[in-house]
């Protein structure tokens, strides 16, 4: 516990309980509507956080994290609709396919020196590979999808996932928040320390001391790890799935967004980015629904990131932090 | 299946490659020079297609006698994005860029889908089905030109580099960007007209394509990804590799198509492109760069 | 004192074709301070880089205390005692300077408290303890120079290899910087090779001198006696000069 509040000023500490505390009511207070979208936030704050533990703490830019999710999601939901297995019992299976993709794809792109776009490239290979393999797997539903026996929406079966809203935002709260405190001790511990020294010069903390190939594997494995556990929320929350919306590289963009947004390799970054962007979109959908033309909300919601991008490089996360006097400690702040 | 068939299907796959290729040149192009992986270079293309099938239907104009105009109006608007947009972002990480271009390419694909709304639409050449027929072989009359045009723009390309000041200019921003300045070069300058060229080639690609394809908003992702594994197969920053790679990923992709499943067929490229990265990471006939 | 700790045999390093280092052979016994000289392009970094590492050896043999270090990887050599510092600065940008000194020293602790403290301690010796929590971006050359000094240091090698260290430093930074060495030397015993064209820290700090010219090694002996070789003479100077 020390080390997990060690160094966090007393402001940061009310803001933490403050917002701890709203999202522990808000679903008695918001409507059906309101929980669905509160529920997607967290989705990407926590898979956000995911990559951002591969690209922004070890700086391997992963473009094709949709590949874990859709493992995860895969795995988890063709054996509970094959062998009626809840996830609970195979999400530790879904973790293990994960972390083994994220393993092959480090160690082919690690021991071949695969640096920087090339390796970006190659995670893209390998999800879209998977996604044209699962679009011709029958056992997985090949393009047709598979999908899970509907839930039903009353009772509440937390050994299968299975039950409201309300459960699911529970789930993803508890997931989020796990990961954050994961990736906070992870951060102050040598492994992060080694991180942001292969981040910031690969060749140098190798001179110092630092297995290079062996901590990037470390990163990956747990970074795809983590997605994969996003994965197995994914399938039993939409109870559907289809290669071409899971493996996409569309999804991994999707994914990575709200992430360099918030602020790449800072702690508070994926948060605030799925924060800002979800409600974004959905705000913009609310605007524009009225003028229904195709295309208006995407073309706003690209202004949008576009900006962000161009004005405020560093991410929104170490602005706001400045702005609240919350920048002295904690974590990196990434480049 | 008689063996001509495989034949035909070669030569149309081959001539699709040509065009891939040259797609393929203007990625190749902008990343050997201004170090900018363009990650909304799907989107320009059919944004060049819709250009072209407005001409079409507006005045009649053959895609084929397009293929100029389209270039020149997307040469303004490249010299544009770089000069005002793209500049601004070269000093950030890989992930910045790589953000910023897919949120253009979102930018371009909702600004056509507004305007062009979400349907398929080709431009109906009266000699569509018209075709060449050299002994057992049947070669499409519209692939035939299509692939040539596309040659013909790829060896101006490749006369403008090695022949004119200009291109030779370029090329020395791309190897040693300090040591232009340091000559005089308007390093600047000459990273707008890169993109430019860029945009002008995917222009060409895209009034060129829309000759065997049907325009349509979604199609970016796909050609972005294909232009990828084309130049990245050739050798990211060649040019002669770009245009090997598209023949190469043309034919073995339109030959995949029949002998495997036709939806198997881009499995393959990406099969390829794991394999190249992994092997030859400098690509067929990129320089090693160490 | 006569048991060699370093001892590099017949070392050569081509780049395409292109000799970098040709049949060098040296020895330093424990404790010793030795100094690598020789005009711009001799050899001395390309020679530094095969010990520590970051390029196999051609041909040729390296051993570090009866270990043979050739062909293993920077990491590997760090880990087998080996301290270095980068001729052009390589800190970690986004880490302070307190945590780029750490980093060095997580090399034999899992405790990042346990390795900040150490790090508090090399920052001290070398005068860099009131910048511990800045960027190295924000610090002079110097200081960044130091700070490749204390990130070596805090890996706690048993030879430790300085590549200029002392460069751009005024001359009684370079009698402190000196002095420093001095003490660690004697106070620890660290076997140290430097890489350096301040001639009075050569002087100064060093027991025996290798020359390099051209890749290959044309003298080597006390201070002394190295600077009234002929050949090194002529070497510096140009040739014909004699």
């Amino acid at each position: 516990m020390n080390r997990l509040f060690e160094g966090l000023p007393a402001r940061a500490f009310l803001l933490l309980a403050i917002l701890a505390a709203a999202l522990l009511v808000a679903p008695w207070l918001v409507n059906d509507y309101l929980l669905s979208v509160l529920i997607i936030v967290l989705y990407f704050a926590y898979v956000g956080q995911a990559w951002n533990l591969m690209i922004g703490f070890a700086g391997q830019l992963s473009l094709g994290h949709a590949l874990f999710v859709g493992i995860g999601a895969y795995t988890s939901a063709a054996i509970f609709v094959h062998f009626g297995i809840g996830p609970w019992a195979t999400v530790f299976i879904a973790v293990l396919a994960s972390v083994l993709a994220g393993s092959i794809i480090g160690y082919l792109g690690f021991r071949f020196s695969i640096r920087g776009v090339y390796f970006a490239l190659l995670t893209i290979a390998f999800a879209e590979f998977t996604r044209i393999m699962v679009d011709h797997t029958e056992w997985l539903g090949s393009t047709q999808g598979l999908f899970l026996p509907v839930a039903n929406r009353e009772s509440i079966d937390l050994l299968n996932l299975r039950g409201s809203p309300m459960m699911f935002y529970y789930v993803i709260l508890g997931m989020t928040v796990a990961a954050l405190v994961l990736c906070r001790l992870l951060l102050n511990s040598k492994l992060g320390y080694y991180w942001q020294a292969i981040r910031e010069d690969q060749d140098s903390a190798q001179a110092y001391g630092v297995n290079v190939f062996r901590y990037k594997m470390i990163a990956v494995a747990i970074s795809s790890g983590l997605t994969g556990i996003a994965g197995v929320f994914y399938a039993f929350y939409y109870n559907n799935l289809f290669p071409e919306t899971t493996f996409a590289t569309s999804r991994s963009i999707e994914m990575i967004l709200g992430t360099v947004v918030g602020g790449v390799g800072t702690l508070f970054g994926p948060i605030v980015g799925a924060f800002f962007l979800t409600p974004l979109g959905e705000l913009l959908t609310a605007l524009t629904d009225d003028i229904g033309l195709d295309g208006i909300k995407p073309f706003f919601w690209g202004i949008c990131v576009a900006g962000i991008v161009l004005f405020r490089p560093s991410g929104l996360w170490p602005w706001i932090a400045g702005l609240l006097g919350l920048d002295k400690p904690a974590g990196g702040e990434g480049k | 299946m008689p063996v001509e068939v495989y034949f035909n299907v070669a030569i149309s796959g081959l001539l699709a490659g040509l065009i891939y290729g040259l797609s393929a040149l203007g990625l190749s192009v902008i990343f050997g020079v201004i170090r900018i992986v363009n990650f909304a270079h799907g989107e320009i293309m059919v944004i060049g297609m819709f250009f072209a099938l407005v001409l079409f239907r507006s005045l009649g104009l053959d895609p084929l006698l397009s293929v100029p105009i389209v270039a020149v109006v997307l040469f303004g608007f490249g010299y544009l994005l770089q000069t005002v947009v793209i500049e601004r972002v070269a000093h950030l990480a890989d992930h910045y860029q790589f953000l910023l271009m897919a949120a253009i390419a979102i930018i371009l694909i909702s600004a056509s889908l507004m305007v062009f709304g979400p349907d398929a639409q080709g431009a109906q050449l009266p000699y569509a089905f018209d075709s060449f027929q050299i002994g057992p072989l049947i070669i499409d009359k519209v692939r035939l030109y299509a692939g040539a045009a596309a040659l013909v723009v790829a060896a101006l390309l490749f006369a403008f580099f090695r022949y004119t000041s200009t291109g030779k200019a370029i090329r020395a921003c791309g190897d040693n960007p300090a040591g232009a300045l340091v000559v005089g070069l308007n390093v600047r300058h000459m990273y707008a007209l890169t993109f430019g060229i860029g945009a002008a080639c995917l222009g060409a690609a895209g009034a060129i394509i829309l000759m065997v394809v049907d325009a349509h908003p979604y199609l970016g992702p796909e050609y972005t990804l294909l232009a990828f594994i084309i130049v990245i197969v050739g050798g990211l920053g060649s040019l002669p590799g770009a245009m090997l790679g598209g023949v190469l990923i043309g034919t073995s992709e339109a030959l995949a198509g029949i002998l495997l499943q036709p939806s198997l067929k881009s499995a393959f490229s990406f099969g390829l492109l794991i394999l190249v990265l992994l092997l030859r990471p400098q690509g067929l006939l990129g320089k090693a760069s160490q | 004192m006569n048991r060699s700790f370093l001892s590099v045999k017949g070392v050569s390093k081509s780049f395409r074709g292109l000799k970098a280092v040709s049949d060098v052979s040296f020895e330093m016994p424990a404790g010793s301070i030795h100094a690598l000289i020789g005009p711009n392009g001799a050899g001395k970094t390309t020679t530094f880089n095969v010990i520590a590492g970051v390029y196999a050896p051609d041909t040729g043999s390296i051993q570090l205390d009866g270990i043979s270090l050739a062909g293993k990887r920077p990491d590997q050599i760090c880990h087998a005692g080996v301290g270095r510092t980068f001729q052009i600065v390589r800190p970690f940008h986004a880490l302070t300077v307190e945590e780029n000194v750490a980093v060095g020293a997580l090399r034999w602790t899992n405790d990042v408290k346990e390795a900040k403290a150490y790090a508090q301690g090399v920052l001290k010796l070398l005068g860099l303890a009131e910048k511990s929590y800045v960027r190295p971006d924000s610090i002079t050359l110097p200081d960044r120079k130091r700070l490749e000094v204390a990130r070596a240091l805090a890996t706690k090698p048993k030879l430790l290899l300085l590549d200029e260290v002392m460069a751009g430093l005024r001359p009684t930074e370079t009698d402190q910087m000196v002095e420093t060495f001095r003490r660690i030397n004697g106070e620890t015993g660290m076997t140290i090779l430097l890489i350096e064209h301040v001639m009075r820290a050569v002087m100064a700090l060093s027991q025996q001198v290798i020359v390099l010219h051209h890749g290959e090694l044309i003298s080597t002996g006390l201070p002394e006696d190295v600077v009234r070789d002929p050949k090194v003479l002529e070497c510096y100077l140009g040739e014909g000069s004699l």
